[in-house]
């Protein structure tokens, strides 16, 4: 794989995770338990998918075939996508869906913090200013977990029941692609081994304070998947995200 | 983006006068602030005839952008200068530290509370002390955080336990 195409497949891969679950999270516009969660939710959402927009818009240019990054978010099928499985699970319950958010979180948080020093003076860009927001994101839902999991006894059962759930998939988050491989020996993206470790040391923080438990090893199913494979849920999801723009091409508002 | 018939703004336009016509630019979100003193702005220059500017987004996701990008084309060529060309810079990141101390100033007399100088952020920190924000109505800081995440991506939500008053607070970022 020559470092271009690396490139144009991790920076999908950073834009495909963010637009995955900005939209999973925006599926509790109206729904959230409470109003001012509403509102985090959704703003969290929102930046996650301009955090999307930059990365997808990125990689548009530096492929060159005239895709913006609408068009690699509308038209591209699932198979083309290059998110986690972790993020297109689907949103749960309100436990789940904050155990889900803290696990990516933190690995967004660290790894953003690391491509802001990339070789790539783009990717740094993006990257630099992305890492300021996730901060945000993670000091909420990182408080959250806590909050759940040394709550009440019902919230505890569902923050660990998810916890128990999420945990397994977050294996994936480490495993390199061969564009990672490539890009990490360039500099332009980190080594997802120095990752594992910092991002461990902040879910461990975390988890020890919330009083819930983490299963005891990533069981094979995590190992087994990496960036780019999926579960059946990410075909629902852009099946609804991408009709109106698929019935109607080019269409403005 | 490049707009405009090329009619150019004359050869003694400066930059400085392009910066100028933008403070008339406001931000959508908080209309008591124009784009200048936001710190939205970064660059402007005028080269042949031609007037680049520079703006770099406060957060990714902000949907005022596209409205702001507009409004800096349209105010530009409604007063005869241009062509326009609006460039997006990332880096270094917007920050709430660039806003001038006016535009604070402006922010508190609208009733929202200006943003403090931004400090070290580590997100998981739970014995963290939470500097209390002043309440913009009776300056009191006998107040508390509703939450962190507020009506725009750049506000918080707050309470004056002094005149029982709910308020929005400016993040510092």
């Amino acid at each position: 794989m020559d470092s271009n195409a690396a490139l144009v497949d991790f920076l999908l891969g950073l834009g495909d995770d963010r637009l995955v679950l900005g939209h999973r999270l925006s599926e509790w516009c109206g729904h959230a338990p409470i109003l001012e969660e509403d509102i985090a939710l959704t703003n969290i959402a929102l930046d996650l998918i301009g955090q999307a927009t930059l990365f997808l818009g990125l990689a548009g240019d530096i492929e060159g075939k005239g895709r913006d990054a609408d068009a690699l978010a509308y038209f591209r099928s699932d198979r083309e996508f290059r998110n986690h499985p972790l993020v297109e699970l689907p949103k749960g319950d309100f436990a789940f869906t904050i155990v889900r958010q803290f696990l990516f979180d933190a690995f967004g948080y660290h790894l953003l913090q690391a491509l802001a020093e990339s070789a790539h003076e783009g990717l740094s860009g993006i990257a630099g200013k992305s890492a300021k927001e996730t901060a945000y994101h993670l000091r909420h839902s990182a408080e959250w977990v806590v909050r759940l999991g040394d709550g009440t006894e019902e919230s505890h059962v569902r923050a660990q029941s998810a916890l128990d759930e999420a945990w397994r998939w977050t294996g994936a988050l480490f495993v390199p692609t061969p564009a990672e491989a490539v890009l990490a020996e360039s500099g332009v993206a980190p080594d997802l081994v120095g990752l594992e470790s910092v991002w461990r040391s902040s879910v461990d923080e975390v988890i020890r304070n919330s009083t819930l438990e983490l299963p005891e090893a990533l069981p094979p199913t995590g190992k087994g998947y990496r960036r780019g494979d999926h579960t059946e849920h990410l075909g629902t999801l852009l099946a609804e995200m991408q009709s109106l723009a698929r019935a109607h091409p080019g269409a403005t508002w | 983006m490049v707009a405009g018939a090329g009619t150019g703004p004359g050869t003694t336009t400066t930059a400085r006068d392009v910066v100028d016509i933008l403070r008339q630019v406001k931000d959508p979100e908080v209309p008591v602030l124009d784009i200048v003193e936001m710190g939205i702005v970064r660059r402007a220059v005028v080269e042949e005839g031609r007037i680049i500017v520079d703006v770099t987004p406060t957060y990714s996701g902000c949907p005022a952008m596209k409205v702001i990008e507009e409004g800096i084309t349209s105010t530009l060529l409604e007063q005869g200068f241009g062509p326009v060309e609006v460039r997006t810079v990332l880096h270094p990141p917007w920050t709430t530290d660039w806003m001038t101390d006016d535009a604070r100033e402006k922010l508190r007399e609208y009733g929202i509370a200006p943003p403090g100088p931004v400090e070290q952020f580590t997100p998981i920190q739970f014995s963290r002390t939470v500097r209390a924000v002043s309440c913009p109505f009776c300056g009191s800081g006998d107040t508390e955080t509703r939450s962190t995440f507020g009506s725009t991506a750049c506000k918080s939500m707050h309470y004056c336990n002094a005149c029982h008053q709910p308020f929005e607070h400016f993040k510092p970022h």
